[in-house]
């Protein structure tokens, strides 16, 4: 489902002398249908910086990256935007919305943008707000005033509502309590189950040995140093 | 799938000055573009040249008409552009009072872009009416004020409901949330975003507030002294910025 062939990636800082700091190279692997592989290595490592590349946030210096039939190293905006849409979901650290916009359409929206129709996109929205235990009360309120865990929360909504066949956890256990924790890990057998090939950070190494079925160290992508 | 609107080449000189130059892209039926850049970088020149209130020095302008298909909007007959800038167009001025009638009742100035594509029956331009000041949130009690009357916001927002009345496919916009307070922009955006998922319209949205495009739009477009120095997705372009430029743009924003 995912295939990553060789893909590099440096930053140049224009603003502190054009200095080029090289931060991955030869990047190659693959993740089926059903599969969830996570990236480990270090802080610094580049795990962080491999995830927003597959999902198109980072430019790739180099290689491909296919999801699906789509490239994204080599793909135009358009192309991303209906990747994302439709098949590569991505669970970020920080929920990112407009202000103002009540919750239950915050999580429902991924399902509305795919055309699902709206009573069933809510409906699913609001089993998945109650099964991680946002209360009632909250959801006809904006998340942008919610506590980090709330937010962590409604992110994770977010990024369950449709059954992307591709999808990209960035830390999605991090702090939660043991209860929440345990919805999100069976979120993840879940979409396993349906057949989702999952790529994921996990700093929380037993939620990491529960899910993964890999595990990829990313310090083998790092390049050598130069200087 | 065709383009809605494909600029080739489009430049524009102020005497020995560059106004804009070498500007090229196309735009998808759904997509909104963003285009940033410093004052006097070009991107009003820019946006004025697409929307036909400035002839530019070159260049080209297609648009994919219901009519004819692909079509120059440059060497287009001056009724057939006028007629396309009330109906499949729009353009949303920074300042409301650029793109209101003040001495018109709020109302009249909905009614009269639908006067003006031909609708006659008073009922109906008035049950139009009542029903997109509903959407921008103006109560139907206001209906018969001049925009005179009318808060900044609201003034805004009732442009908007002017532009969109037609139901156009490409909107232009200038700074639409420039100069209004923080609450009332975030108003503003979602109410932006929500209509343009509902009528699937592409926008071309110039700001220098990169909040905005982040929201807004799916692609954007950096400019600095009339050129065109980075293009691309809207969160790669902010999160991963390849030009010196943009590097600089990105990292002087304040956080909150």
């Amino acid at each position: 489902m995912i295939k990553i062939d060789n893909v590099s990636k440096s930053f140049t800082l224009h603003n502190q002398g054009a200095a080029v700091i090289p931060v991955m190279d030869g990047a190659t692997f693959e993740v089926g249908a059903g599969e969830c592989v996570a990236l480990t290595g270090n802080s610094g490592a580049g795990k962080s910086t491999l995830m927003r590349m597959i999902y198109g946030n980072y430019l790739s210096a180099s290689g491909h990256i296919w999801t699906g039939d789509t490239d994204v190293a080599n793909a135009e905006p358009r192309e991303i935007i209906a990747l994302r849409r439709a098949t590569l979901g991505y669970v970020s650290q920080f929920l990112r919305v407009v202000p103002r916009v009540p919750t239950l359409e915050v999580v429902a929206e991924p399902l509305l943008s795919v055309g699902v129709a709206k009573d069933v996109a809510f409906a699913r929205a609001r089993d998945l707000l109650s099964r991680l235990n946002i209360p009632e009360t909250l959801w006809g309120l904006s998340p942008t005033t919610f506590s980090g865990g709330e937010q962590q929360r409604v992110n994770i909504a977010r990024g369950f509502a449709h059954d992307y066949p591709a999808m990209l956890l960035d830390e999605p256990t991090a702090s939660l309590d043991a209860t929440n924790r345990e919805t999100v890990l069976s979120l993840i057998e879940e979409a396993k189950t349906r057949g989702a090939a999952i790529i994921g950070i996990f700093h929380d190494a037993p939620a990491r040995d529960r899910v993964a079925d890999r595990e990829i160290n990313v310090s083998a992508f790092t390049p050598a140093k130069v200087a | 799938m065709t383009p809605l609107l494909s600029v080739k080449d489009v430049r524009k000189t102020y005497g020995g000055r560059i106004g804009c130059t070498d500007v090229s892209f196309d735009l998808y039926p759904g997509e909104v573009m963003g285009i940033v850049g410093e004052s006097g970088s070009g991107k009003s020149t820019l946006l004025n040249c697409m929307a036909g209130h400035l002839p530019p020095d070159g260049g080209q302008v297609l648009f994919d008409t219901r009519t004819r298909g692909m079509v120059d909007t440059l060497t287009m007959s001056e009724p057939e552009r006028r007629m396309l800038s009330r109906t499949d167009w729009a353009f949303v001025h920074q300042h409301a009072r650029d793109g209101l009638r003040m001495g018109v009742s709020a109302g009249g100035n909905v009614g009269e872009r639908l006067m003006a594509v031909g609708a006659r029956h008073y009922g109906q331009i008035r049950e139009q009416a009542v029903d997109w000041l509903g959407r921008v949130e103006i109560d139907e009690d206001r209906m018969d004020d001049p925009p005179s009357a009318f808060s900044g916001g609201m003034q805004q927002r009732l442009q908007i409901a002017r532009n969109l009345v037609t139901g156009p496919r490409l909107v232009f916009m200038d700074e639409p949330t420039g100069g209004l307070d923080v609450s009332v922009q975030a108003r503003l955006l979602d109410l932006l975003r929500g209509l343009v998922r509902e009528m699937g319209l592409s926008a071309i949205i110039v700001t220098h507030d990169l909040a905005v495009v982040r929201l807004l739009a799916d692609r954007l477009m950096v400019m600095k002294s009339g050129h065109v120095v980075e293009t691309g997705l809207t969160d790669q372009v902010l999160d991963d910025p390849q030009h010196a430029y943009t590097q600089l743009l990105v990292s002087s924003v304040l956080q909150v």
